[in-house]
């Protein structure tokens, strides 16, 4: 069974993704091998939703996308891997934020994660996980320069072994 | 949700879930569906053995499809989807 990749998307957006190939620079192959075990690694999530702790860090910064449609905000927030639900808000003009809200396990399933440590299916959760709003301007200024250096320090701050991307 | 385009940016392990956008580990509530995505991830990682990996988990959506595709949308449009209708014309 091959996933249909564009299933859920408006058919007059499909040409923006498809066949673009991969950024400028970015033609070869990428890859680490993962050396360990799954029972002994430690695990980080990050979500591409735009979640953030809504008493303690600033939203993403949606009202300057609408001043400037084509930006999106290139910035990240930690979030603890206990962080209940109730703390959380999401900040992205391109979904329905309901279903996420209700239940964000379903962008960044820390409680999961760490029912799995518990099990031993892993060796454990890093005990924070990161989050990026996905809308990005196409030049991936402040991504690239400042935002990804950022959370590979966290991961290595944290030991992690392996990251789980989860694009929204 | 879109592995197609995963594997054209290099991505060097990548799971498909034929999801809507903003549900990348299931539906809302469902333990059983998100844990069958993120321990998939999990083999993944753990288990691929060159760059390209794909697998795609074999779960289809339970919400008819014309519901799902209006329910991951956002009640406003975007700023750049409201610019691209006003404007009637693509943007890059």
């Amino acid at each position: 069974m091959n996933v249909d990749s564009f299933r859920f998307l408006p058919r007059s957006f499909r040409p923006y993704y498809e066949g673009r190939g991969p950024f400028p620079g970015e033609d070869e192959p990428v890859w680490a091998p993962f050396e360990k075990r799954l029972q002994e690694s430690r695990i980080a999530l990050l979500t591409s939703a735009g979640l953030y702790l809504k008493k303690t860090q600033p939203s993403f910064d949606i009202e300057r996308e609408r001043e400037n449609p084509e930006w999106g905000d290139p910035s990240w927030r930690s979030i603890p891997g206990n962080a209940a639900p109730g703390e959380l808000a999401m900040a992205h003009l391109h979904l329905n934020d309901e279903d996420v809200l209700a239940d964000p396990e379903i962008a960044l399933p820390s409680h999961l994660l760490e029912q799995l440590a518990a099990e031993r299916v892993i060796g454990s959760a890093t005990p924070e996980h990161m989050s990026v709003m996905g809308y990005q301007e196409r030049s991936l200024d402040g991504w690239r320069d400042r935002t990804v250096p950022e959370l590979v320090a966290r991961l290595r701050d944290q030991a992690a072994n392996g990251l789980i991307l989860a694009p929204a | 949700m879109m592995p197609a385009i995963a594997e054209e940016r290099r991505a060097p392990r990548v799971v498909g879930v034929e999801f809507p956008f903003g549900h990348a580990f299931g539906m809302p509530g469902d333990r059983s569906m998100q844990r069958q995505v993120l321990e998939l991830a999990l083999r993944v990682l753990a288990g691929a053995s060159q760059a390209g990996t794909r697998v795609d988990l074999d779960v289809e959506w339970p919400v008819p499809l014309r519901e799902a595709y209006r329910a991951w949308q956002p009640k406003v449009a975007s700023p750049i989807v409201k610019l691209m209708l006003e404007s009637g014309r693509p943007r890059p």
